[in-house]
Order: structure tokens, then sequence, then C-alpha cells
């Protein structure tokens, strides 16, 4: 399965597997990750599923949609590379990709 | 006092079980003093989630009882609208005769615009400075509660703490705080005899009152040093200082209704859930540390919002229900909360549940509450 490495605010990583069509919030909740919430189940409504993604990784990502660019607007402490990770689904393409979650979902 | 009978609970969920479907109207606010609208919710979550009521005292309205159903209303605020003018937010249609603008009742675009504009005064970094204080409060009025004796919780806790948060997120005048209480409680009450206010005009001199106080607060702190009360913020802030008087009052009064019943609700929904939960409590006790995911558990089971409304403003098929524009809706969080599909024996309060802040009681979509972003002490998380 593809790999996926979230590090938090104080710098620990944790690296977990998800499997390709999952996102990566769903990856990050089901091994219990900490610093990610996704309160609304990944239906682009809460913004508690906040990550920034490393540059290398940005462009394979994908955009985000209208939904997410207004629920991100909201968001405390957002930057350039940010994305609802809901919103990014695993593939063998995003194999190895690497977010940082930020200091908190509220 | 309002004391829950038995008889009163019963005879409710007899008749939830027995009314005609067509006829049940689960939007009765004597069931919801009776505490006996949990059997309505949960006939109408198996026997008809979307519900059509076709009089009531609030007019004809869907009520929409399952949780992705709520969830799919909710997120959908092209089709659902909170537009004050099309009634608002509340199953009561919103007067027309106090229009200050407010956010929550409004639609994006221009709710967006000052929801960006407010919601950063309400952002973690802003409400930690205020913490500390907060906390010494809190511990002055719990360490000042009377023992071995009857008191209301309700009184001295649920309202005294919400109260002097609030009073010191705005940096009220500290002897005037109950002011507070009383203008948010008349903003969201209903003027009748026997009532929090007795009249219509009675309510509206006494929002004018607060509307007044507040002005004077906005002019003492503009022309004063930035400090870090949200009046203050306000007051100075790049993108809230150029608000007129009633943008700026529209928005105060939201922080302060927003804040003080739901607060006030889940602060006295902790107490009688550990009453009827007693080893749930033993647990936390045990190992404080659970709090995290205890503070979400009791504000699902509690829910301080039963309901929210929107208002449909194009046609619409829900649940092979179809729901046309102009329809009144009902999101019960009340029910959803409980829908067993969702969430693994909803009745029961568990400090310690596996994923406790899946519930609807914020709300979700451009309106989800920005309070619940607050990591202070003022946070219902
Ligand atoms: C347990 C505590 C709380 C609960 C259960 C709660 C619940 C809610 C709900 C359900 C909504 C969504 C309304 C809708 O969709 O129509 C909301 C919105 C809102 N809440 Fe809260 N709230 C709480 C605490 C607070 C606090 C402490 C504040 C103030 C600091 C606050 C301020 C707001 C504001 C300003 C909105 C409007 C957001 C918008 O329309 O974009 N709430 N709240
Ligand atoms: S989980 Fe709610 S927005 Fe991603």
């Amino acid at each position: 399965m593809p790999k996926v490495t979230f590090i938090e605010h104080n710098g620990t990583a944790h690296t977990v597997e998800a499997a390709n069509g999952d996102s990566l919030m769903r990856a990050a909740v089901d091994n219990n990750v900490p610093g990610i919430d996704g309160d609304c189940g990944g239906e682009c409504a809460c913004a508690t599923c906040h990550v920034y993604v490393e540059a290398a990784w940005w462009d394979k990502v994908g955009g985000r949609t209208e939904t997410e660019e207004t629920m991100l607007s909201f968001a405390a402490a957002t930057k350039d590379n940010s994305r609802l990770c809901c919103q990014i689904t695993m593939s063998d393409a995003l194999d190895g990709i690497v977010v940082h979650t930020p200091d908190g979902q509220h | 006092m309002n004391h829950i009978s038995m008889d009163a609970v019963r005879a409710a969920e007899e008749r939830a079980w027995s009314t005609p479907l067509a006829d049940l109207a689960p939007a009765d606010p004597q069931l919801f003093k009776d505490d006996a609208h949990w059997a309505y919710f949960e006939r109408l979550r198996k026997e008809d989630p979307i519900h059509f009521t076709r009089d009531s005292e609030f007019g004809p309205y869907w009520s929409i009882t399952k949780y992705k159903d709520i969830m799919a209303v909710d997120t959908n605020h092209k089709v659902f609208s909170s537009l004050s003018t099309l009634g608002g937010i509340s199953i009561r249609d919103q007067r027309a005769d106090f229009p200050l603008p407010m956010f929550i009742a409004m639609d994006p675009p221009v709710h967006d615009a000052q929801r960006k504009v407010v919601s950063p005064i309400v952002a973690p970094g802003n409400l930690a400075i205020l913490e500390q204080t907060i906390r010494e409060r809190a511990e002055t009025i719990l360490d000042g509660l009377p023992r071995g004796e009857t008191f209301d919780w309700v009184d001295r806790v649920s309202i005294e703490l919400t109260t002097q948060m609030l009073a010191t997120l705005f940096d009220f005048p500290f002897h005037d705080r109950r002011k507070l209480t009383r203008w948010s409680d008349v903003a969201t009450t209903i003027a009748g005899p026997g009532g929090l206010v007795e009249t219509e005009e009675q309510r509206q001199a006494e929002l004018r009152e607060c509307a007044g106080y507040f002005m004077g607060l906005w002019n003492q702190r503009v022309n004063a040093p930035p400090t870090t009360d949200l009046i203050s913020m306000l007051a100075h802030g790049e993108s809230t200082r150029n608000m007129t008087p009633q943008e700026f009052l529209g928005n105060l009064i939201l922080l302060i209704v927003g804040g003080n019943d739901t607060t006030r609700n889940s602060l006295t929904g902790s107490l009688y859930a550990f009453s009827k939960f007693p080893q749930e409590y033993q647990k936390l006790r045990a190992n404080p540390a659970l709090l995290d995911s205890a503070i979400p558990e009791i504000i699902r089971w509690q829910t301080p919002l039963a309901h929210m409304r929107r208002t449909a403003v194009a046609d619409i098929e829900i649940g092979g229900k179809h729901i046309k524009a102009g329809d009144k809706v009902i999101m019960w969080y009340v029910s959803g909360n409980r829908d067993e599909e969702v969430i693994e024996n909803p009745n029961a309060l568990i400090v310690d549940r596996a994923r406790p802040r899946q519930h609807l009681s914020f709300g979700f979509g451009v309106h989800r509450c920005v309070g619940n972003r607050s990591r202070g002490t003022p946070r219902c998380r």
C-alpha cells in the first residue's frame, strides 16, 4: 500500500499506509495520527483536516474545489500550501507524500 | 422551576407511537420542556426520516431527522438558505423589525466576507491570552459554591461562568455583567405575558439599551490604545474598524448570543449527564485526560442547539421527498446526534467514545460554529 507521512507541529513524524482511493484524512484518523480531527467524516464541511503539503508534492495532489477554498478561507493559520486532506485521494502517484499538520485544527 | 414529570414523558412516548404519522408534529415546545421529544424523533428516524408537518404554531415545516440527511442539507447552502428575510435560522420566522446584520443569517458571498472579518477575532491565539483570567474566574466560582446544601447550579455556575467568560472576552464592565445575560436572553426570546419580556415594545427597548451601551464601549476603546479584548480588536482591526455601527452591533450581539445559551446549556448538560451516568463520571475522575473526549461527547449527547432552520430556495428531492422552493426546513441536530446508523449506542454517554467529535452540534458547512475553534476555556470543543 502507498505510504503517507504526517509531520506534527512539534516535528514528530508519523508514516502510515493508505489504501488507494482513500483520503489522507481517512488514513490519518484510522491510524490515530494526532493533529487531524476530520469531524465531518470527509464531507469538506468542517475544515478540521487542514494540512500543509510539502512543495515537492504540491503539483501532484490536484487543485482545490470551490467548496474547499471557502472552508479553508475560514480556517486558522492557512498558507499557500494549505489543503483539506479529506479532499486528497491516495494513489500510487502519491506514494511517499509528506504533509505537515498545523498547530491545531480549532 | 421545571421538573421533568415521568407521567408526562410516558404519555408523550405513547402519543409519539400512536399518533398517525401524518399528524406527528415534533416542534412542540411542551415536548422539549417535558424531555419527551426523544420518542418522536426515534419514530421519525425509523418511519419517516424526512417528515412534513402540515400545520403548527410555526406554520408548515419539514423535519430532517437523520445524521446523513442533516449533513446533506447543512452543506447545501445554495438550495437551503439562512437568509433573515426568508425567515432566518430558527423555526419561528425572524422578525423584520430589529434588523441587525448578522452573518449567521446571511448566505454566501456576503456571509463569507463578513465571517472572514470576524473569525480571526475569536481565533485560538487571541483567546489564549484571556485563558488565564477565565480559568482563575472559573476557579473562584467553583471554590465559592456552598457545600452540603442544595443550590441552583444553573444560576451559580452555568450562567455565572458563561457570563464571566463573555465579560472577560469583551472586557465588559464586570459589575454590569448580568446585563449581558439579560440582553442575550431578551434577544432570542419571544415576548408574551408571563415571559421574559411582556411585550415586543419592551423587548425592543431593552435591545436599544444594549446597543447604546455597546456603542459607548466602542467609542471608549476606539479612542484608547489597542488592547486584547474583542471590542478593542474590532475597533482597531484592519478589516473591522470601518464597520458601520449597525454592523458592529450585529456582529457583537451574534458573538454574545452565540456564546450565551449554548455554553450555559452544555455546562448544565454536563452535570445532568453525569447524574444519569455516574460510572462515566467515575471514569473521568480516575483519568482526567479523558476530558478531551468527554467534552465533545457531552456536547453531542446534550446538543445545546436542538435545531437550525433553513428555507429552500429551489425545488429539491431528498430521500424521496419533494421539498419545494419556499418551504421551511428544520435540521433536528438533537435527533441526528442520536442516529444509531452513524453513532453506536447513541443514547449512552460514553466519555471515552472512539470518535466523540463526530456529531452535529456545531453544524457543518459554511455556517459551522466559529466558537468551536476557540481553544481557550471559553470553548465548546
Ligand atoms: C457548546 C457551545 C456551542 C454550540 C453547541 C454552538 C452551536 C452553533 C451552531 C449549531 C452554529 C451553526 C448555525 C447555523 O448553521 O445556522 C453556530 C454558529 C455560530 N456560533 Fe456557535 N455554538 C457554541 C458556542 C459558541 C461560542 C462560545 C461562540 C462565540 C465565541 C459562538 C459563536 C458562533 C457564531 C458567530 C456563529 C455563526 C457562524 C456563521 O454563520 O458562519 N458559538 N454555533
Ligand atoms: S474532514 Fe471535514 S473538511 Fe475534511
